[in-house]
């Protein structure tokens, strides 16, 4: 890589002049070298062999841009992952685009770019088109990024919230909580001493093995019927992010007009991670995660797909966590506690506030 | 634990057998009120056991006039306002200090020392610090006002709006119409002042007291205990949180309120002036009080109307049978404070509670038998 003349980020380096040319050249080319991107064209050809194709987006605006377990350039590779992923899809490119505040210093920069191609690359999707600007001192908080993602739909995969039905069984492949709290620990003006790591990590290794897995030859005729239409029984798959596992299944019970009953003492917790939460007043079940999936499974294959996700290492502590349920009134996700009583989980405000004393 | 669950439940089942009627237990502290709807602790209890969720949250019991005084504070282009997370969404007349343009003056914070340091860091403005909460949080508010004043940080001064928990169980037992059988003390507050410190309610009231941690298990054996001595018909002075509460409490951080602080009469949301329930700055620290600073004086203002905050503080009534719940007053757009704080009794029975109100109660056998 070239000496750069300068140590911090100008507005000039989005001026579509000499200086964003040194940087593309300099600085983004050698991370993310293909030959798609290195025509440097308007847009991305992409040959691909699926005619069925999900696409989506996201934007990524992390405080602090690096904490325990990523930075805000992982993040922004897995995170558009993932939403292919549990969509049934295997994600094949990315769009990257970068804001970046003036006086944004270089070597972070450098250090985010280094970031995103390892996890583009240990994830075999090639950034393929991308964008930069830069804006004044003050219009941004250093970086924003954003990716947006294509994935090709997995052959006889169909996954949706109207495959979901009554009986169905609810896995996690892990902890929860992990990413918020890391977050939270990390964050100006509150910042405390921990070892929390952020669960940041792409699932689309553990959803082709879900999906793909040919758990249907080993299973009986009988139990085929499950199978019908659907992917190893599984029918459908969310990564709770932002509002956890709360928003997640508030959103599967009202989109499928059926209710969730979940287990407390099935939920994995990492006591760390509890105590951080119990510390501030904040409900675990609302705290975002980054590497993890709620999978709705058919009763059938549930105990298959557990040991699936088992067998994966970003499933080692995978649980059945609970039922869905026939809704009695309305739609409710309803959590059974560890003392034996019960209680609604709500969809979360959207902002957890330190509590007092 | 099941084992000393049942055993909680037999001796709550003793008591409503003895009585022969409801049995109302309040419970004074906001992290109660939140451990018992997040642990569905109601659902667990015999049908005689009511629980009542007292004012225990230090963002309900603020008065409104006290939350006008931080909006006008926050108006001004020389101040910066220093608060708790939960204060930032409690509503004025004009507004919160979350949706108000004066929210740029606004910083959140998680410890007094954090707004000490806002101080440091800017010069050039007055931080005041919305200091709110019980003998919990008081001991940190005088903490830094004695570091200010040694370290002649005279940009820092706060807007003490700390209130004392006994006086206001004595205020709820002296209104003629209360329901109340027996308090949960709140665990918090007694390692600050000790859990002698609810002997007067005992012996003035004839009330059991008892301290409890805030785990499931410790509250519902608290509620266990309180309905133990209903059943003999001997209110006493109990403490179950044994592992962090002394009689005595910490005698350290009782010294330093009162070098700083003297208590005052105060106005609290929906229970209106208590006698010698809040904690005002002595007059040796004025520099540092912000109400002497701007020469602010608190005048009660009128309740916004339709909202019954107050008897659901009183443990009158509960939230749902306020107009504005579910109605005008939801978390995302709260009229009273209870909505408020994630502690508060409405916001509480928003998230958590709706199981016992949407026909629900008829399936909701007792899962722990």
């Amino acid at each position: 890589m070239k000496a750069n003349r300068h140590d911090r980020i100008l507005l000039a380096h989005g001026g579509g002049g000499q200086l964003m040319d040194e940087l593309i050249r300099y600085h983004i080319l050698p991370h993310f070298k293909n030959d798609i991107l290195s025509e440097l064209a308007d847009s991305a050809k992409l040959e691909l062999a699926s005619n069925s194709v999900y696409f989506t987006t996201d934007s990524y605006v992390v405080k602090p841009l690096f904490f325990n377990g990523g930075d805000i350039g992982k993040l922004a590779v897995c995170g558009t992952i993932n939403d292919l992923a549990v969509a049934g899809s295997r994600p094949v490119a990315l769009a990257l685009s970068l804001i970046i505040e003036e006086g944004f210093e270089f070597e972070l920069l450098d250090k985010i770019l280094t970031s995103i191609s390892q996890a583009s690359k240990q994830n075999n999707v090639n950034i393929v088109t991308g964008d930069i600007k830069t804006v004044e001192s003050g219009a941004a908080d250093k970086i924003f990024i954003n990716t947006a993602g294509i994935g090709e739909k997995l052959v006889g995969v169909d996954l949706g919230f109207n495959k979901i039905t009554a009986g169905d069984k609810i896995i996690i492949n892990g902890t929860i909580g992990d990413h918020g709290m890391t977050i939270i620990s990390q964050r100006e003006g509150i910042k405390f001493q921990s070892q929390l790591q952020s669960d940041c990590a792409a699932l689309a290794g553990l959803t082709c093995k879900l999906l793909e897995n040919p758990v249907r030859n080993k299973m009986p005729i009988a139990s085929a019927s499950c199978l019908t239409g659907i992917s190893n029984g599984v029918k459908f798959m969310r990564d709770p992010t932002r509002g956890g596992l709360a928003a997640t299944l508030n959103e599967i019970s009202r989109a499928s007009a059926l209710s969730i009953e979940i287990r407390e003492a099935d939920i994995p917790v990492k006591p760390m991670v509890q105590a951080a939460a119990a510390m501030l007043g904040f409900d675990v079940l609302n705290i975002a995660n980054e590497g993890k999936l709620v999978a709705i499974v058919s009763p059938e294959s549930a105990n298959d797909c557990l040991s699936i996700c088992k067998k994966h290492p970003l499933g080692k502590e995978a649980r059945i966590i609970g039922e869905v349920i026939q809704t009695r009134d309305v739609p409710v996700v309803e959590l059974i506690t560890k003392i034996g009583g019960r209680r609604i989980v709500q969809m979360p405000y959207g902002r957890e506030l330190p509590r007092i004393c | 634990m099941f084992e000393r669950i049942y055993k909680a439940q037999d001796l709550m089942n003793a008591a409503c057998k003895k009585l022969g009627r409801q049995i109302n237990i309040m419970e004074v502290c906001g992290t109660h009120t939140v451990a018992i709807f997040r642990n569905g602790i109601k659902s667990t209890l015999p049908e005689g056991i009511k629980l009542l969720s007292g004012p225990g949250c230090p963002v309900c019991v603020t008065s409104q006039s006290y939350i006008d005084t931080i909006l006008q504070l926050a108006n001004r282009d020389d101040c910066l306002i220093a608060t708790y997370g939960d204060m930032i969404r409690v509503p004025g007349k004009g507004g919160s200090l979350e949706t108000k343009q004066s929210a740029k003056n606004v910083k959140v914070v998680l410890s007094s020392e954090d707004a000490l340091q806002l101080a440091k860091d800017n010069p050039d403005k007055i931080v005041v610090f919305v200091a709110v909460g019980f003998e919990t949080t008081a001991p940190a508010t005088a903490v830094v006002v004695k570091e200010a004043e040694r370290e002649n940080i005279n940009n820092f001064c706060i807007l003490s709006g700390h209130k004392l928990v006994v006086p206001a169980m004595r205020a709820l037992l002296s209104e003629k119409n209360h329901n109340i059988d027996g308090f949960l003390c709140p665990g918090h507050v007694s390692v600050i002042i000790g859990y002698g410190a609810f002997a007067e309610i005992v012996e003035d009231f004839g009330r059991p007291c008892v301290v409890a941690g805030f785990e499931p298990l410790q509250i519902i054996e608290g509620l266990g205990e309180i309905c133990r001595q209903l059943t003999s018909g001997k209110p006493e002075l109990k403490s179950i949180y044994t592992a962090v509460v002394t009689k005595k409490g910490n005698t350290t951080a009782q010294k330093i309120i009162d070098e700083c602080f003297e208590p005052a009469d105060g106005y609290w949301r929906g229970l209106g002036k208590i006698k010698k329930s809040t904690l005002i700055l002595k007059d040796k620290y004025r520099e540092f009080d912000a109400f002497k600073r701007f020469n602010i004086t608190e005048t009660p203002t009128e309740e916004t109307s339709g909202c019954r905050c107050g008897e659901v503080l009183c443990g009158l009534i509960e939230p749902p049978r306020c107009e504005l719940y579910e109605k005008s007053c939801t978390p995302q757009m709260p009229v009273g404070p209870c909505m408020v704080s994630s502690e508060g009794a409405c916001a509480a029975w928003f998230k958590y509670g709706r199981i016992s109100r949407a026909g629900f109660k008829s399936n909701e056998s007792k899962q722990t038998r």
